[in-house]
């Protein structure tokens, strides 16, 4: 039993322990696992590099998320229902960061970020997505994470994400009486193969009748600067990113953090000093957190690059293509594609190994615009994006040995539930919103889409929402747990 | 499983989380820190890594003082914290 006392409230979090031998040993099996992933499918087709880049790049963002608590879910709930700015910061910090490299990324030509379409489904999407991560506990990369901690309240949140969306892409019915009529008439008007059936379905019609006509843009681009240093540095990175973090630091300073500070005796009061003292005491109040926000920053940054010059190398614009030449056609879409961003995503892959299953129990699942044309659903073992999510179960789960942190915890009955209602809201958020807290929010504003923003705000509102909730729900159970006791 | 919630002695009270995950060991943490009085001191049991972070942090925000930070084995943690 390890026993550490503190005899001031400024006593540090707990720091890493040397792990015990045998969860050494079982982080070394994991690791082992995936290099043995790695060399063996090398050794089957040197083009599988492209599946081993996305798994790489997701270890580095397991290890990083566990090794931080990094979770978009804590940033928000924590800021409302107990005051904690540590995380909200922690994920500035990583946008920063993340925005500055995708910069250089961008303005090299190597980036391989599409912007997103500029619309209110965004706040819709993420107000839902926002309600649902409260509900669960943790955001879609944050479950991802606590699955490889041992959580299985967390692997129920990623199924239930995954199926829903696989589901909710495909449903027609009664669903088709909710879409308004512009949507189908649009949606008709797009030309697309019969098998699609895009006038059936509320998704289908979603997107080719809504989303399909707004307009994506970054900022860079919508500034039109002629040199394309100054629309990825200026455009992108400075109005999009880092002016737009730096108030919402200076916001989370005012209102959640100024106080605390002030209150410490050390500090005596000198105006405008004090101040960025103060702000910046708030950065570095989290070791972890900082470090972790700065690993997925710069790994964030450096997976688009990689991607990009993979995607040159095999001279491929989809993995789609590469598969194809490599004799793998089943599963791909219409368009020969499956999913492939070229950056750290989380969502769609899960729904795609979702989808997979529902396919071979018998559903048509191809016969929607979402996996039928555009993102395939290729046999999960082939399947690079996904293998980036089980490599960042895997990461966290090394990180989790080593810190003595892994532990399989089975859920309680209400636990369960909540992971699977969260989920499914977290599941529909994330296709309204055509993403989650990484596609949607953190790719989206670290390369300057405006649209990141607005799921943004909606994913925060929905936190909010959340957090109102739980708190007349444990105020409730708190009131039947303590009476009888003298408070 | 349930929240346990309970007077140990006087000014001591202990919150067993054991079994929750994010949000509810530091919602619980934060509701019972409320209804102790200056001074009082709460034992709290958890095992959910996550929540430490927060409440840590929480603790430094509200001025109450983490006395004492232990790991029981199965990775359980129990932290005494004082009410400031």
């Amino acid at each position: 039993m390890d026993h550490v006392t503190n005899s001031s409230v400024s006593a540090p979090a707990i720091d890493i322990e040397a792990g015990e031998p045998h969860n050494i040993l079982r982080a070394y099996l994991v690791l082992g696992f995936f290099v043995v992933v790695s060399l063996w499918t090398f050794s089957i087709d040197t083009r599988y590099v492209y599946l081993s880049a996305y798994l790489w790049f997701g270890f580095i963002y397991g290890m990083a998320l566990q090794y931080g608590r990094f979770c978009m879910a804590s940033a928000i709930r924590d800021l409302f229902a107990v005051g904690v700015p540590r995380m909200a910061v922690g994920i500035m910090i990583a946008i920063v960061l993340f925005s500055l490299v995708s910069a250089y990324v961008t303005a090299v030509g190597k980036s391989t970020f599409h912007a997103s379409p500029i619309g209110l489904y965004s706040v819709i999407g993420g107000l839902v997505f926002g309600v649902g991560m409260v509900f669960t506990g943790g955001c879609a990369s944050g479950s991802l994470y606590k699955t490889g901690e041992g959580s299985i309240a967390a692997l129920l949140v990623v199924l239930s994400l995954a199926f829903t969306q696989a589901i909710f892409v495909d449903v027609g019915g009664w669903l088709n009486h909710l879409v308004p009529a512009a949507w189908t008439a649009s949606a008709a008007t797009k030309n697309m193969p019969a098998s699609l059936t895009v006038t059936d379905g509320w998704f289908d019609q979603f997107t080719a009748g809504y989303i399909w006509d707004l307009h994506a843009t970054t900022l860079g681009d919508l500034i039109k600067f002629s040199n394309p240093f100054a629309a990825a540095f200026v455009g992108n990175a400075l109005l999009n990113s880092l002016l737009p973090a730096a108030v919402i630091l200076a916001l989370i300073y005012v209102r959640w953090y100024r106080k605390s500070y002030l209150r410490d005796k050390s500090v005596i009061y000198r105006g405008w000093r004090t101040e960025l003292a103060g702000y910046w005491s708030m950065i570095t109040a989290s070791r972890r957190t900082a470090i972790a926000g700065l690993i997925l920053g710069v790994a964030a940054g450096l997976h688009m690059w990689v991607m990009q010059g993979l995607q040159q190398h095999f001279n491929i614009l989809n993995v789609g293509e590469l598969l194809k030449a490599m004799g793998h056609t089943s599963g791909l879409s219409i368009q020969d594609t499956v999913f492939d961003p070229g950056y750290f995503y989380i969502t769609t892959q899960e729904a795609q190994g979702a989808g997979w299953v529902l396919q071979k129990l018998g559903f048509n699942e191809m016969s929607n615009i979402f996996f039928g044309l555009d993102n395939g659903l290729p046999n999960p073992i082939l399947n690079p994006v996904l293998w980036m999510s089980f490599a960042l179960i895997g990461g966290s789960a090394v990180m989790a040995l080593l810190n003595n942190e892994f532990k399989l915890k089975w859920p309680s009955a209400e636990i369960a539930i909540w992971a699977v209602f969260g989920g499914i809201l977290m599941g529909l958020g994330a296709r309204i919103g055509l993403g989650c807290n990484i596609g949607a929010f953190f790719a989206t504003v670290t390369n300057g889409d405006p649209s990141g923003w607005l799921f943004g705000l909606g994913m925060t509102l929905g936190g909010f929402i959340g957090v109102k909730f739980f708190n007349w729900w444990i105020e409730r159970k708190m009131a039947k747990e303590v009476v009888g006791l003298e408070l | 499983m349930a929240v346990k919630f309970e007077k140990v002695s006087d000014g001591n009270y202990r919150l067993d989380v054991q079994g929750y995950v994010c949000p509810h060991p530091q919602l619980y943490t934060k509701k019972a820190m409320e209804k102790l009085k200056q001074g009082e001191i709460l034992e709290l049991v958890f095992d959910n890594p996550s929540s430490g972070e927060s409440i840590l942090a929480m603790c430094q925000t509200d001025g109450n003082e983490i006395v004492e930070q232990t790991r029981q084995t199965g990775n359980a943690m129990r932290w005494r914290i004082r009410k400031g």
